[in-house]
């Protein structure tokens, strides 16, 4: 059967509804370049929106330069947000539809005006904010052990599966997003820190990168909507049972438990 | 089988004849103990030649490395006078063998601190002010190839610091949530937290305080102690400028000169 945007889009909604991984769809589609991918991931949200899920933001993906070296390329990218995939604070990893969660912090924006590129600097995105919060990313990607090409991911809505926010939003201008640390512990053990400049230098440029992007897509961000600006350390694994924890400086504490083994569909592997 | 005299003659004749040496765990087999020995007949010899020892540093704060060198505990060094350069001026590229470089908070005291028995309030306790930090690390021992024996007999692998000079005091900020942004030569390479470091650089403060105790040592008012770096350490070659930025902690500068 022959590939298209259509039955790639088809294909990655299945994979999330069933909890079945599977390889990456450019091992058989090899064509697939970046325009398409665009393609395939604003199908997926023309589908969960024509099936009453509403679009509530954006988040970027590769915004570490690890991850774009790892990835090799240059600039982050865009992905779709709906309120399906808003998981409320103090809820376990939604073990029961998402098929290999890992979870990663993030620094959120909500935007008190919209953003429209092209064009758009780091310093007018964050005039553009109204509050930063903490974010814990659970992210979950359709391919086999996360492996995939940049079209790959692309089109599977940069592994986007669920996302918490923080217990406090603070006006951008009182913090140096810079320094705003955080440190991720793991059943009670420091694995990792980071601050915000490690999202693209300050996680506003990964705002601005945001709005210049969409806007090449014909899209803006809007008023009240939430970025997700991207991981500032490497995921680390949430299954069932995991106790994940980020300590943030100023945006406060999240605790996210793995939650309970959930039954999964059969898959072949 | 090399005696622990031997062992200690080799590492300091690799700093005199600037020429790294196989690791010595692959010479002899040593104990911890025996590490440490080698570490301190290096410290008197130093001592002998006029070197006065101005504090310590803590290595290994960070799960990462204690489970690169299958390790549960972390290490100490000595630092000795001659080892502290000066903000934003050249330090000699000549004075190490293979440096890199690593962010850190400095701890200096106003009190006296011995264990055993020492828990983060009374360390906490000791501390006069803190001071963002840059640890030059070097290692004796060629290409890094370090286990846990190599470098603690080789000082911890220490090298250098560079003290930054705005003092702040220890009830003025959470070092535990501190971010802090390293950047070489003008490029941010890496950033982390203070809890980086065993949890909190005090839990590394108390550890210290505690292990030099069972060994009959204090920490005297006045010296500096280094607790672990907040990041992963990153090259520091000739030429480099390397700047170290901490939240509520100000910023710290090294420059390695360019080889003579």
């Amino acid at each position: 059967m022959k590939w298209d945007v259509d039955r790639a889009a088809t294909v990655l909604l299945d994979c999330e509804a069933t909890r079945t991984d599977r390889p990456p769809i450019t091992d058989e589609w090899p064509e697939l370049d970046q325009d398409t991918a665009y393609a395939v991931q604003d199908e997926t949200l023309r589908r969960r929106l024509a099936r009453g899920e509403r679009l509530i933001g954006v988040k970027l993906g590769l915004t570490s330069r690890a991850k774009q070296l790892r990835m090799n390329v240059a600039s982050p990218l865009v992905a779709w947000l709906t309120d399906a995939m808003l998981s409320p604070a103090g809820v376990p990893v939604p073990q029961d539809r998402l098929i290999h969660p890992r979870v990663e912090p993030e620094l959120v924006f909500v935007m008190r005006e919209r953003l429209t590129g092209p064009g758009v600097s780091a310093a007018q995105a964050l005039a553009a904010v109204d509050r930063v919060y903490a974010g814990a990313e659970i992210i979950d990607s359709r391919y086999r052990d996360f492996r995939f090409t940049l079209p790959d991911v692309v089109a599977d809505n940069a592994s986007a599966g669920a996302f918490v926010l923080g217990p406090v939003g603070l006006s951008p201008e009182r913090l140096d997003l810079t320094l705003e640390a955080v440190l991720v512990e793991v059943d009670g053990e420091v694995v990792d820190s980071a601050t915000g400049a490690a999202v693209q230098g300050h996680p506003a440029e990964a705002l601005a990168l945001a709005a210049n992007d969409l806007a090449r897509r014909g899209h803006a961000i809007e008023a009240g909507q939430l970025v997700l600006t991207g991981g500032m350390t490497d995921a680390v694994p949430a299954p069932p049972g995991a106790r994940v924890a980020f300590h943030f400086t100023n945006l406060g504490s999240i605790q996210l438990a793995g939650g309970q083994h959930a039954a999964r569909s059969d898959r072949t592997s | 089988m090399s005696t622990l005299d031997d062992l200690a003659e080799g590492l300091l004749q690799a700093v005199r004849l600037h020429s790294p040496i196989p690791p010595i765990s692959a010479r002899a087999a040593l104990t911890i103990d025996d590490a440490y020995a080698i570490q301190l007949l290096q410290v008197d010899a130093w001592v002998r030649d006029g070197r006065r020892v101005a504090g310590h540093k803590v290595g290994l704060t960070s799960t990462a490395m204690r489970r690169q060198l299958g390790v549960a505990q972390p290490d100490f060094g000595h630092l000795t006078e001659d080892m502290f350069f000066a903000e934003n001026t050249a330090i000699r590229a000549e004075r190490f063998l293979q440096p890199r470089i690593e962010p850190e908070i400095a701890f200096v005291l106003s009190r006296p601190l011995r264990g055993p028995g020492v828990n983060v309030a009374t360390a906490i306790a000791a501390v006069d002010f803190i001071l963002p930090a840059l640890e030059i690390i070097d290692s004796r021992i060629a290409e890094w190839e370090i286990g846990i024996i190599d470098t603690i007999a080789d000082n911890a692998s220490s090298g250098g610091v560079v003290l930054g000079s705005p003092p702040v005091r220890p009830d003025q900020v959470d070092l535990r949530l501190a971010g802090c942004v390293l950047h070489r030569n003008g490029e941010v390479v890496a950033t982390g937290a203070g809890g980086a470091v065993l949890g909190s650089p005090v839990n590394a403060l108390a550890w210290l305080a505690n292990v030099l105790g069972e060994r009959g040592v204090g920490l005297e008012p006045g010296q500096v102690v280094l607790p672990g770096s907040m990041t992963a350490a990153v090259p520091f070659d000739a030429g480099d400028v390397v700047t170290s930025v901490v939240a509520g902690l100000g910023s710290v500068t090294a420059r390695l000169g360019e080889s003579a």
